[in-house]
């Protein structure tokens, strides 16, 4: 399926309405791309999930600083970035939160999601040294019904 | 669609049917302050009825972890019950459901509390 656009960029503040618009952009772009409906879902959430770790963590609420989201499509996947002005970090760093030790922790769940509903979730350092979290997933193609990189 | 809850007793038991979204900002602080004042008045035994919980994210997940802990630490118990598809699926690949007590409906949960 051919995605109706090839490349989105949205500037978001350091806000919570972010997380909420976050998710619903990208959830209109699933859709037009063709996912179906658990799929659009699954990728919102991951996207909220994504900028609620920019927003919270990256960030530290810090109004000043922004968040960059971008869509794109490459080849037959959607690549999603949520780039932050943070401290950047590495997954290895993240606990397992389906340790026993973790399963009564408050927080500590977002990257699990992330991973669960993407293809493919990866994190580098962003321009100014904040983390830049990517997670990719292949574009379904109706016609085999093949969904997933 | 912001979280609403609505308290209301089974004998000891209060139920809270909730409705709406769980997750980051009002939907997580609404949970979070309707146990805690349930707790606060004394209640021990605590039914969360989400039927109408359609979506919660991490930070909804971490708030009913929250609630279960607090309800635990006052020598109380806390269940859940009708649990939407979304809501199962998130917490089982939590691993969650080795924590919290699903009950499959209302009279069964009713019977289970001590």
């Amino acid at each position: 399926m051919v995605p109706p656009i090839q490349r989105l960029e949205v500037t978001l503040d350091t806000e919570l309405e972010s997380v909420d618009l976050a998710e619903s952009i990208v959830m209109r772009v699933a859709e037009a791309a063709g996912f179906d409906e658990d799929e659009v879902h699954k990728l919102g959430m991951a996207v909220r999930e994504g900028v609620v770790n920019a927003y919270n963590y990256g960030n530290a609420q810090d109004r000043q600083k922004k968040i960059l989201l971008t869509v794109e499509f490459e080849q037959d996947q959607m690549i999603v970035h949520i780039v932050d002005e943070g401290m950047g970090f590495d997954l290895k760093d993240v606990a397992d939160p389906l340790a026993e030790e973790n399963l009564l922790r408050t927080s500590g769940r977002g990257i699990f999601l992330m991973r669960a509903f993407t293809d493919e979730l990866a994190v580098r350092r962003g321009p100014t040294g904040g983390a830049d979290l990517m997670m990719c997933k292949k574009v379904p193609d109706r016609k085999s019904g093949n969904s997933g990189c | 669609m912001a979280l609403q809850g609505t308290c209301r007793d089974v004998g000891d038991i209060a139920v809270v049917d909730f409705s709406g979204r769980i997750t980051l900002g009002e939907g997580s602080a609404t949970l979070r302050k309707m146990v805690r004042d349930l707790v606060g008045v004394g209640k021990r035994k605590i039914l969360l009825n989400l039927a109408d919980v359609d979506y919660i994210d991490s930070s909804g997940i971490g708030e009913l972890v929250g609630a279960y802990t607090s309800v635990r630490s006052a020598q109380g118990e806390l269940k859940l019950v009708y649990l939407t598809k979304r809501v199962h699926d998130i917490i089982q690949i939590t691993r969650l459901f080795t924590v919290f007590d699903v009950q499959p409906d209302e009279a069964a949960a009713v019977r289970s509390f001590r």
